[in-house]
């Protein structure tokens, strides 16, 4: 094994994590993000429903929790695609309640999609380039003229190559985005929305379909994201990976956040391995418990079988 | 049979007015749909629109040409935005149904016997082009090469609308290579990526229908002039699917693509009309009359964009490659 070198700004962010309670909705020094009692319903069924959560600036939070857990009804309440039936966020101390998902994304709070939105008819290069704020040439009757917008697009264009160097695509750079293959387009997905120069990712799912190497590879773009000073918060099902990359963990299950705290002490919950398998999970077994078990078991057997009779 | 007349026809029909109206109705649908994705369904709303302002503004309060031009432009701007208000945030489906609805509104209301006074009711409106052909630079008399040649009015009405053509074809060649029309293509394949990178969507597809609405307001004002009368059953859902089927057979989302779609649609349909009755008249065709041979030749139209869109659903120019893609 080789010796973990702790770069500074993973050690700033450990520093602020290190004095809190592991308590559901603890307040952090210098939340980026703080939400507060969202709820989103879809008929009789509440997807959604945060008491209190905060992200830390500068920090990588990881968001786990089940199938169906709500994580990505949440994502999508917060970043303005959907419209959450209660409930307030502020991102900077500005409050997003209402705030249309495009403006969201020009606050500097960018998502990517659990199901990956490669445009897939322009090449991998516009994709990249499409991600870029503030575009003279995205004005109608600018973009008439070429002369006002082509030197920005020259520097949006030397951006999108570094990126795509970044994220081993730059070979794809003139292929149209249809034909990258699915874990291709993940990368790309995160690397356009890099494009933005986004303050807060939200990525949903990252790592879906990304070969162990590059999985590799991406975490390391991660863990460079925030030492570039961006925060991260992502949702992710592979353990493994959430306990090497993230500074800490917030915890869904049926829309509510159970439990928070760093990845070693969140992995060893017992609220948290509940929800994940449900209250009777496999773990190691008492002589006892078995003998009891076997007899509940052999009892409903024989009830079933009187109720037949 | 008399094939130079059946090529000479053909030939007319293909750089003639039809084809000019056609193309520029279509170089409007083509930003609209082929670019961005809308559904448009009503692009024959937008050219009654167009017509109906130019010939109001002149025949109904007297007004000059341009203020004509202008009305029929602003028109098509006010109209774009009441069909995209309500519609544009919604899915893509309902706005063919609203647009569709829209422009049989637009007819139902110039042939309104109520506003008789105002659009001339089935009549229609005349007496509008006086203006226009009084900057003819054509003198009197026929021009042209060979057989192929039109008359003085018709030159003038053609080399307007060519010129329109040529000048929007630009247009929409600078927007389309710009970052403005690469949002407007990322729409069509996915707004809510666009939305997470920041772009209003929403404004987007505005823009985008007013720019082809506007467009088809152009075909709109060389419908009326060409005739020098307007009249509403002109501007039924058929004028619509006709510019459809010439954006489809010239491909979609090419700039040139409605250009060559509408020569080649008119070329086509005279040279198999024209065909077809020379040969019931020199008896090389026996089983139907001259009167049928109209009919027959829209159903060979029909014919002919069903097969165009099985084995060839990309249009002329269109990339296959792109059309591969929808497979994945
Ligand atoms: N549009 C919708 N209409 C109805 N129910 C929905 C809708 N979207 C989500 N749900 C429900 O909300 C719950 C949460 O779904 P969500 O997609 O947020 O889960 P998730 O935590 O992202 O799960 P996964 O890890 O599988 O992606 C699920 O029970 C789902 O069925
Ligand atoms: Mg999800």
């Amino acid at each position: 094994m080789h010796a973990e070198t702790v770069s500074e700004k993973k050690a700033a962010a450990l520093a602020a994590f290190a004095t809190l309670e592991t308590e559901p909705g603890v307040a952090k020094p210098d939340p980026i993000l703080v939400v507060d009692k969202v709820v989103r319903r879809f008929g009789g069924l509440t997807a959604v429903n945060v008491d209190h959560m905060e992200v830390q600036r500068g920090s990588i939070t990881a968001l786990i929790g089940p199938n169906g857990a709500g994580k990505t009804t949440f994502f999508n309440q917060l970043t303005g695609f959907d419209t959450a039936d209660e409930g307030d966020w502020t991102f900077n101390g500005r409050s997003l309640r209402g705030v249309p998902a495009h403006r969201v994304a020009r606050h500097g709070m960018v998502r990517t999609f659990q199901l990956t939105k490669a445009l897939s008819k322009l090449t991998v290069v516009e994709n990249m380039r499409l991600g870029a704020q503030n575009q003279r040439g995205e004005n109608f009757f600018r973009s008439l003229i070429p002369g006002f917008w082509r030197g920005q697009e020259d520097e949006i264009t030397e951006r999108a190559e570094e990126l795509l160097e970044r994220f081993k695509l730059d070979a794809k750079r003139d292929d149209f985005a249809g034909s990258l293959s699915g874990g291709q387009r993940k990368l790309l997905e995160m690397a356009r929305a890099l494009m933005v120069s986004p303050e807060l990712v939200m990525l949903d799912e990252p790592m879906a379909g990304v070969n162990p190497a590059l999985t590799q590879s991406l975490l390391g773009h991660v863990k460079a994201l925030r030492e570039e000073g961006m925060t991260v918060l992502f949702v992710e099902h592979d353990m493994d990976m959430v306990r090497d990359i993230s500074d800490w963990v917030i915890v869904m299950a049926q829309g509510s956040v159970i439990a928070e705290g760093p990845p070693d002490t969140i992995m060893a919950d017992h609220r948290v391995i509940d929800a994940y398998l449900g209250a009777h999970h496999d773990a190691p077994m008492s002589v006892e418990e078995a003998e009891e078990q076997l007899q509940e078991a052999e009892a409903e057997i024989e009830a079933e079988i009187e109720e037949k009779a | 049979m008399d094939w130079n007349l059946i090529f000479t026809r053909a030939i007319e029909a293909g750089i003639g007015t039809e084809a000019v109206i056609y193309a520029l109705a279509a170089i409007g649908l083509n930003i609209h749909f082929g670019y961005t994705g809308l559904l448009n369904f009503g692009q024959a709303g937008f050219v009654a629109v167009g017509a109906y302002g130019l010939a109001t503004m002149i025949a109904t309060f007297g007004l000059p040409f341009w203020v004509g031009v202008l009305t029929g432009i602003a028109g098509a701007v006010v109209f774009a935005l009441l069909l995209g208000i309500p519609t544009l945030r919604l899915r893509a489906d309902y706005l063919a149904i609203v647009t569709i609805a829209a422009a049989e509104i637009v007819r139902l209301v110039v042939r309104s016997i109520a506003l008789q006074g105002t659009f001339g009711g089935t009549d229609g409106l005349e007496a509008f082009s006086d203006g226009f052909y009084s900057m003819n630079p054509y003198g009197p008399g026929e021009y042209g090469i060979g057989p192929i040649g039109f008359d003085n009015r018709t030159m003038w009405v053609l080399t307007v609308g060519w010129v329109l053509v040529a000048v929007f074809c630009v247009l929409v060649y600078l927007a389309m290579n710009s970052p403005w029309g690469r949002v407007l293509k990322a729409i069509r394949e996915d707004e809510d990526a666009v939305r997470s990178l920041g772009k209003n969507v929403f404004s987007y597809k505005m823009q985008a229908l007013v720019f082809g609405g506007v467009v088809g307001a152009f075909a709109g004002f060389l419908f009326a002039l060409s005739r020098a009368a307007t009249q509403p059953d002109l501007f039924s859902t058929e004028l619509t699917f006709y510019a459809y089927t010439v954006l489809i057979l010239g491909g979609a989302a090419r700039v040139l693509g409605p250009v060559i779609g509408a020569a080649l649609f008119w070329l086509l349909l005279i040279l198999v009309k024209t065909g077809m009755e020379e040969a019931v008249n020199h008896q090389v065709i026996t089983f139907i009359s001259v009167n049928q041979v109209g009919a027959i030749n829209y159903m060979l139209v029909g014919l002919g964009l069903v097969l165009l869109l099985i084995f060839r659903p990309q249009g002329i120019l269109g990339d296959k490659r792109e059309i591969a893609l929808d497979a994945r």
